[in-house]
């Protein structure tokens, strides 16, 4: 167990083609670290780093105490889970998870001790002396862990290791390996592209964009303040409602602009983000989550002047929730974080956004309580929850914070 | 895939009906197919029915004479052969020449094969695209040069000449035909056996090796039946010591066949190569790679 430190880490392909950018992170030891990002955004890249499978172009990286560019991924004392879980395909479970421990030249029967408590961590015993092929997806996904978890190595590498599960399972080895991990306290580095595995699994989350580090924090820090557009869009599922919208003061406090309609900030809002004031009179981009978006009839107590009107185009009631799509007649935003988020999601995403900011107007989804009775095509009033509402430099895409944050 | 289709639901409930229909209806091809065979084997057949037969009755009458006089058939060419020492001689000769000569070729082409398809060194596409180009070499170019080679290291006439020179006319394609197979081979798999703290040459041998064999078998069968069966390598560098092919060609004479000699000679050579094959083609098999990777 060790703590993994990158210092100001590049990769440079041939080509000058940047694929991780000057990543600087440190590790702790035992910790569960995610790194996520869209598809080739370099997180891959930057665990096989780690891993040595990829050679360091500048910058340092130590695992331990111990400076680890030029060691060979053999001699690094980690292990790695595989996207396809690379199984040897001619060796049996106990021998695919043996193979580490027989090459480091294990003592035979402390060998078998470590196999067989890993095989009943993972509830692989009775596979043991089958071959790879016979076993199933989740079975397999096992052994992987498994052959990673015998080693007993100062670090875990899992290079989106769920991806290939369908999805009930997947909800279940994510329980799974994080509790392995707790279990273990092996320091570990998780890459993945989905962010509801990084948000449920991480200890901290590193958001890379473009090989570049966005933002590291605990999920809750990363979906409370994003600390910028990217990341505020990034996280949080169904995403972040983003709109381009004005400030104005009037009497002290700072009202919103969103399409027609105007909110007022509370004095609590606005003491979380001192810089606000200056953006008065200014452009700004807000950010709502569905979340922080509730039926007013089921929030009858709420403030007139933190409330939505919008006529209801989408209904779908989930049964925990109720989610809602509704029209704001204010333009979609279009900046290069969004339009990324968008093409990550698909390229008729990415289209439907431009037509959005053409047409001046944008699409909101709320999460609302399941009680709530909305129908579809009804007005529906919404209250916003101010305090939480989330604030973008139209420039720069830097969230407005102003106390260091 | 094999027991996926027995498993298929109905399949046995049709019961011998079933089964008879399904005869029937691909009977049309079933005949084409052992037609096409048997006209195949007829030569094949035709020699070794020759090789049971005497020098006398084979100058008088032709091998298909036997269905009517089966009295014909005798050991008696197989006796005679036997106790003639030049063929077993011949026969140990091409032994001690193929056997090495198709051993060295795949163990020098399978650690080459891996070095151009997982080791990183400069120049490498170069160097294989030259290794490959050395196929269109013929080897008639070579006979002669070579000869003076051998005649200066003074093995010229020697078992060890002819293995020399069919490992080095069989490397360029086996190390083609394997470097093929393993670049298919998943990387993962390879790094996983680096991260499990595998140094080269155990992924060599645990990993490559094992998951090369479909590969490997070809190979090694197809290089021992080509230097078995080969005669002019063998008539040029091994003179002093022929091998088998040579051997049954000395036999012919100017004005025959000498067939009783031939035949039955024919036949005992083949019976290693055969050998060799069916304990090879067990290795033959699809989805070596099953379950590795997703």
């Amino acid at each position: 167990m060790a703590e993994i430190v990158l210092d100001s880490v590049t990769k440079r392909y041939a080509g000058d083609t940047l694929a991780v950018s000057d990543l600087d992170l440190d590790i702790r030891d035992g910790e569960f670290m995610v790194f996520v990002g869209p598809s080739g955004c370099g997180k891959t890249t930057a665990l096989r780093m780690i891993a040595g499978l990829e050679a360091i172009t500048e910058g340092e990286i130590r695992i331990g105490d111990r400076i680890v560019n030029d060691v060979a991924p053999k001699d690094r004392d980690i292990a790695m889970v595989f996207q396809n879980y690379a199984l040897y395909p001619h060796m049996t479970v106990y021998d695919n998870m043996a193979f580490g421990l027989k090459l480091a030249k294990t003592d035979k029967s402390e060998m078998d001790k470590r196999v067989k408590e890993a095989a009943g961590i993972l509830g692989l015993e009775e596979f043991l002396n089958r071959k790879p092929r016979a076993l199933s997806g989740g079975q397999r996904q096992r052994v992987a862990m498994g052959r990673a978890i015998v080693r007993n190595p100062q670090a875990f590498l899992m290079d989106e290791p769920l991806s290939n599960l369908d999805a009930k399972l997947r909800v279940q080895m994510r329980a799974e390996i994080a509790r392995i991990q707790d279990d273990l306290s092996v320091t570990t580095v998780y890459v993945t592209h989905d962010q509801v595995e990084a948000m449920t699994m991480g200890d901290r989350v590193a958001v890379i964009r473009k090989g570049e580090l966005q933002q590291v924090g605990s999920p809750t820090n990363l979906f409370g303040q994003p600390k910028n557009l990217f990341v505020a869009g990034f996280i949080g599922s169904p995403s972040m409602n983003i709109v381009a919208s004005r400030l104005e003061q009037a009497n002290g406090s700072i009202k919103v602009n969103i399409g027609g309609q105007q909110v007022t900030l509370d004095d609590q809002a606005t003491s979380r983000r001192p810089d606000l004031k200056s953006y008065a009179g200014k452009e700004v981009i807000v950010g709502i989550r569905p979340q922080d978006l509730e039926d007013a009839s089921l929030a009858s107590d709420a403030p007139q002047h933190c409330r939505l009107r919008a006529k209801v185009d989408l209904v779908e009631a989930l049964g925990t929730e109720t989610q809602i799509h509704f029209a704001v007649d204010a333009p979609a935003v279009v900046t290069e974080d969004i339009k990324e988020l968008a093409a990550d999601v698909g390229a008729d995403q990415l289209q439907r956004l431009q037509e959005r900011a053409e047409e001046g107007r944008n699409e909101f989804v709320a999460q609302l309580d399941p009680k709530s009775r909305v129908k579809n095509g009804e007005q529906v009033e919404l209250v916003v929850d101010t305090s939480q509402m989330h604030f973008f430099d139209p420039k720069t895409s830097l969230g407005i914070y102003g106390d260091g944050k | 895939m094999a027991y996926a289709a027995e498993r298929l639901p109905g399949e046995e409930k049709k019961g011998l009906g079933g089964r008879l229909s399904r005869f029937l209806s691909k009977g049309p091809l079933h005949v084409l197919l052992i037609g096409l065979a048997l006209f195949w084997l007829t030569p094949s057949f035709g020699l070794l029915i020759t090789s049971f037969r005497t020098a006398a009755d084979n100058s008088e009458s032709g091998w298909w004479t036997v269905f009517t006089e089966p009295r014909q058939l005798t050991l008696e060419p197989y006796k005679k052969i036997l106790a003639n020492d030049g063929l077993i001689t011949a026969i140990f000769n091409t032994i001690k020449i193929t056997l090495p000569a198709s051993v060295l070729v795949v163990l020098i082409a399978a650690l080459a094969a891996y070095a151009f398809s997982w080791m990183e060194f400069k120049g490498r596409e170069w160097f294989f695209l030259f290794v490959v180009t050395l196929i269109v070499v013929p080897l008639q170019m070579a006979l002669i040069p070579v000869a003076r080679i051998f005649g200066i290291v003074n093995i010229f006439g020697t078992v060890t000449a002819a293995i020399v020179f069919h490992i080095a006319f069989g490397l360029p394609f086996a190390i083609f035909l394997l470097r093929n197979f393993f670049i298919g081979l998943p990387h993962e798999l390879l790094e996983a056996a680096r991260i499990d703290g595998a140094s080269e040459w155990q992924i060599f041998a645990r990993i490559v090796l094992p998951l090369g064999m479909p590969a490997i078998a070809s190979l090694l069968i197809f290089q021992f039946l080509w230097t078995w069966n080969d005669l002019l390598v063998g008539l040029v560098f091994a003179g002093e010591n022929p091998p088998i092919t040579v051997f049954i060609q000395q036999q012919l004479r100017q004005f025959g066949a000498n067939l009783e000699v031939i035949a039955p000679g024919a036949f005992l050579s083949m019976i290693l190569p055969l050998i060799v094959f069916f304990a090879f083609q067990r290795y033959f098999v699809q989805g070596l790679l099953a379950g590795s990777v997703k």
